[in-house]
């Protein structure tokens, strides 16, 4: 047994976290701005930080992740950071040449106080900042949130840093996205052409975490949603953000200094988000529902239809992270299953408010959590006492997976030990229709693993 | 060597590393890119500050400590204080595997443990906390030992991690409870927290159980994590040469183990960068000696086995040695043979660790493939010069602040386990008694020597060398390997392993000899975009089709 230590018995913890659901703020920050075009992420703390997040997003994308630090020592926690960010932005413009660095905070930083919007001005006062280049920041103390807050809190930098309102509207809509795989974008921009919209998409990790080996290291990859178009963000009809956590706080940003007004809506995981995604763009648009899509749609209910019977009340927990789980839910409950146990360890009333609801309406008896222990530990117990079909969640499950024999389908932050989560989207009805294939080939296989030799179907 | 033949002028590749870099920096990294010499060692800048903003392969002190030393023995319950982010990170990420005798015994491995410290607990204070932490850790699970890791904030704050521990332990009477101060920004390096975790380990745990170990050649194992399954196989070798492995730091160690470390009679020390204090501590304290082996390459593992008979002096070990070397080495010969024709003549870089980019240039001399740069990422002078050097080393602010235990003779236990004369003449038969060598010392002449490399200068240096492999670590795998050049990581073997000892050995070369020889690398290019292809420019289909 691997967690051979997980008793059945839950007791309340109050100061012990053990196998965490979420991570903390920086890398979220360190994830979002490598979706925007040119741009090196900096971590303002030790170097510990970097590398550990750098190390993180290598392992889940298999790509090079280049990020900055300013190497605190001791003497930078006690005198104040500032004149570590100061050399490290004269170095990384003399270095590295991007076209922004995208500063943000961390435990220690935020614990000593040094204010990055002060040191930021200062180099801009000093002339640290070549001419076109930018400086921008946000405060993603880790001791606050999630790694999933601290991907807002980048995206809501960005947003307020960047956009700009002039007086011509353009004919285009924002699309802010929630956390999401370099696939998933790639998807959204898919979807958005074939319904013939003009988006700007923001960050948008395709093109740089999934890039093409081509016998060269690009530095600064090809993808990234650009300076011009995140400026123009300001100018456009309307913002459609993806996920109330991870994407609506940038979209608020938005409206607060541009009067772009916006909606949120789930990720377009599962039919019904993405029916709602879909509808929502065609509204705001004022485009119609080209056939292809429709088509497309067709496609996963008619599996959904014809597997039916292998997806009926199989019982599955779940980890992860809200955006991803709230439109999962929702999926698992549409696909006629039952989603038993539920565990994010990203804090907040919001996602609360709105999972609860979801299950009261559905799933009444569904053991959900959220917020500090929140923990795997506990979602291992609640397995324990009430046993599932199917896990759900990060890498890190496959421990409990393989502890109490259950097929696990990987989803969320970081998977670390297989590919395809950037190269092929769990959004829109194609990757739903390819999230009902791993279920079924995860609940099938066992079905053919377990069956006596008698039973065993050759056709299923 | 070969190498200034086919590449250009060392010291012009260095000017090259440096000529992009803002003058100060240009002048401070340029002492620490440095042209080999093996007669007359030179200087190496080493174990200081990173330039801020330089994409540097580095970490921090709490991954030194609660990564690399205490992180694989595997019933102490590690409790990281400190915001989620440092515990989720160093959580099962380092591969050190670890074999429990059953189903009943401690391992927590697998687990991470945090105090999820929160905006209030920075505030106010988070050792009331941390205190709880302890108290639902001990009556989940009754472990023997709960260590506590310091985060950034918690020093800051000034949480007093010791205090709570002790307070604790002394509540809790069977359970030891001891806290480390390895907040991120101590030191330069993960270095420092191998010193911090070498002086909380030697204070609250070695000497802890005296009973007397059994068996007749008892020695520790220093500096060996069990990556990939190292450590099991340096323990096959020496349970089939009849050596007692007392403990081990601390691949697959336990509690036990390590506080019954000091009846050991030898301590052979593999990093020598993470755990060289625990030598010197060991042997001042309780007179045992240390020497340092190598167990990465067949050949190096043939001499340190060697070295270990020498040391007991008994000659039924030397048998014994001699036995298993002559039962080992056939297979590992008849290996590389085959495959000595694939690899002779290639080059690689090492740029890793505090004593990995030394041990596995063995490794590639066995496969006839030269080391043209090799540099560590945190490691001091004594890695590159030897131990020679450091009287001469200068104590920085940074080094400064990591504690120097003072150790003295214990007036019980101290018992030298050889006398003076008997430790030089084993000295003068080779054997590194208290004593390391360093990596320059073996490199060749002109080779390139580079301390902390940085992302730019890893780029330049593969632009200049195009070397057949690379090996560093994960943050630059994929980077390198965009550039068509295979990338071997050297932290966590890519999954594979072991890399000691025969067995190891064999897989190394077989690694090597896949990736240098991987079709993949020749697929780069699209037909279309190789020299001389059409790619739509010759008369189309349609236009000889007419013609036809």
């Amino acid at each position: 047994m691997l967690l051979r230590h997980t008793s059945k018995e839950v007791k309340e913890r109050e100061g012990l976290t053990i196998n965490p659901a979420k991570t903390c703020q920086p890398i979220g920050a360190m994830y979002a701005a490598l979706g925007i075009h040119g741009c090196l992420p900096h971590s303002h703390g030790s170097q510990g930080c970097c590398s550990y997040h750098r190390s993180t997003l290598t392992r889940h994308y298999k790509e090079p992740v280049m990020a900055a630090t300013s190497s605190f020592t001791e003497g930078a926690s006690v005198f104040g950071g500032q004149a570590n960010l100061l050399a490290a932005i004269d170095t990384i413009f003399a270095v590295y040449e991007p076209d922004i660095i995208a500063v943000h905070s961390t435990c220690l930083s935020e614990t000593i106080g040094d204010d990055l919007q002060q040191i930021t001005r200062k180099a801009r006062d000093d002339g640290k900042i070549p001419e076109g280049k930018h400086v921008i920041f946000a405060s993603t103390p880790s001791f606050i949130g999630s790694h999933v807050t601290g991907y807002a809190n980048m995206l809501t930098g960005i947003a307020e840093q960047f956009a700009v309102s002039t007086s011509a509207k353009k004919n285009q809509i924002n699309i802010i996205a929630g956390w999401m795989e370099p696939s998933d974008m790639r998807e959204i921009k898919l979807l958005s052409k074939k319904l013939g919209i003009k988006i700007v998409l923001f960050p948008d990790t395709s093109d740089v975490l999934d890039a093409p080996q081509s016998g060269k290291h690009v530095f600064y990859p090809k993808g990234g949603t650009t300076v011009s178009e995140l400026q123009s963000t300001g100018d456009s009809l309307f913002s459609i953000a993806l996920g109330a956590i991870s994407a609506e706080p940038a979209a608020i940003a938005l409206e607060k200094k541009c009067k772009v007004g916006f909606e949120t809506l789930d990720i377009p995981i599962g039919l019904t988000a993405t029916d709602r995604f879909i509808m929502k763009m065609s509204e705001v648009a004022n485009v119609s529902v080209p056939d292809e899509i429709t088509e497309e749609r067709g496609r996963l209910v008619d599996v959904m239809a014809d597997m039916e019977q292998y997806l009926y009340g199989k019982r599955v927990a779940l980890f992860g992270d809200p955006d991803q789980l709230l439109p999962l839910t929702e999926f698992l409950l549409d696909l006629n299953m039952k989603p038993v146990h539920i565990v994010s360890g990203t804090p907040g009333q919001r996602f609360e408010k709105q999972m609860r609801q979801l299950l009261d309406e559905r799933s009444p008896e569904t053991n959900f959590r959220n917020g500090l222990q929140a923990d795997m530990f506990l979602l291992h117990q609640w397995m324990k006492n009430d046993p599932v079909d199917l896990l759900i969640g990060n890498t890190y499950g496959k421990y409990m997976a393989r502890d109490e024999d259950v097929p696990f389908i990987r989803f969320g932050f970081p998977i670390l030990d297989r590919i395809g989560h950037s190269y092929f989207p769990n959004v829109g009805y194609s990757g739903s229709l390819r999230l009902v294939e791993k279920i079924l080939s995860a609940i099938m296989d066992r079905q053919d693993r377990d069956a006596l030799e008698e039973k065993f179907e050759l056709v299923m | 060597m070969e190498a200034n033949k086919i590449y250009p002028d060392p010291l012009q590749v260095r000017e090259e590393l440096i000529q992009r870099y803002p003058s100060k920096v240009a002048k401070k990294r340029a002492k620490s890119i440095i042209v080999n010499d093996p007669e007359i060692i030179p200087e190496v800048q080493a174990n200081v500050r990173t330039v801020p903003g330089i994409i540097t392969q580095r970490g921090c002190s709490y991954a030194g400590c609660k990564g690399v030393v205490l992180g694989p023995t595997r019933d102490i319950v590690n409790i990281v204080h400190g915001p989620i982010g440092c515990s989720f990170y160093a959580w099962l990420t380092r591969r050190n595997q670890t074999r429990t005798e059953s189903l009943m015994d401690a391992n927590y491995i697998p687990y991470c443990f945090s105090t999820d410290m929160q905006e209030e607990n920075v505030v106010f204070g988070g050792e009331k906390k941390l205190k709880i932490a302890i108290q639902e850790a001990y009556d989940l699970f009754h472990p023997k030992s709960i260590a506590i890791f310091s985060t950034c904030p918690v020093g800051l704050i000034g949480d007093d991690v010791h205090a709570a521990s002790k307070e604790m332990r002394e509540k809790f009477g069977d359970c030891n409870v001891f806290g480390f101060s390895c907040e991120g920004y101590r030191g330069v390096s993960q270095s420092a927290g191998h010193h911090i975790a070498n002086n909380g380990v030697f204070k609250h745990m070695v000497g802890r159980n005296n009973t007397p170990s059994v068996g007749k050649f008892k020695l520790n194992l220093l500096g060996e994590y069990n990556i990939g399954g190292d450590a099991f196989e340096i323990e096959r070798i020496f349970d089939k040469v009849g050596i007692t492995l007392v403990s081990s730091f601390s691949g697959n160690s336990t509690v036990s183990q390590i506080e019954n470390a000091h009846t050991a009679d030898l301590n052979v020390i593999l990093c020598h960068r993470s755990i060289n204090y625990m030598g010197d501590m060991m042997e001042t304290k309780y007179g045992i000696p240390w020497m340092k082996v190598n167990f990465v390459g067949a050949d190096s593992t043939v001499k340190s086995l060697r070295k270990i008979a020498e040391y007991f002096g008994d000659e039924e070990l030397k048998a014994k040695v001699e036995e298993l070397i002559a039962e080992e080495m056939p297979r590992v010969k008849a290996i590389i043979e085959e495959i000595l024709p694939r690899t002779t003549g290639k080059t690689a870089m090492l740029f890793v660790g505090g004593s990995r980019a030394h041990h596995y240039q063995d490794l590639f001399s066995e496969l006839g493939m030269t080391t043209v740069a090799a540099g560590y990422e945190f490691a001091h002078r004594d890695d590159y010069e030897g131990r020679d050097v450091l009287p001469k080393i200068k104590v920085d602010a940074d080094s400064k602040n990591i504690e120097e235990l003072k150790v003295l003779p214990d007036p019980e236990l101290y018992n030298p386990r050889k006398t003076e004369a008997e430790l030089e003449a084993l000295k003068e038969k080779g054997l590194e008694i208290n004593g390391y060598s360093g990596m320059m010392k073996q490199m060749t002449k002109k080779s390139l020597v580079v301390d902390d490399l940085s992302h730019y200068e890893s780029e330049k240096l593969i632009e200049i060398y195009k070397p057949d492999i690379f090996c560093a670590g994960i943050k630059e795998k994929y980077v390198v390997q965009k550039m068509g050049i295979p990338l071997k990581q050297l932290h966590s073997y890519d999954y594979g392993g072991p890399y000691t000892g025969f067995e190891g050995a064999v897989n190394f070369y077989k690694d090597i000899d896949r990736m240098v020889n991987n079709p993949v690398w020749k697929l780069i290019k699209a037909p279309w975009q190789k020299a001389g292809a059409t790619n739509g420019k010759s008369k189309g289909l349609e236009a000889s089709y007419v013609t036809q």
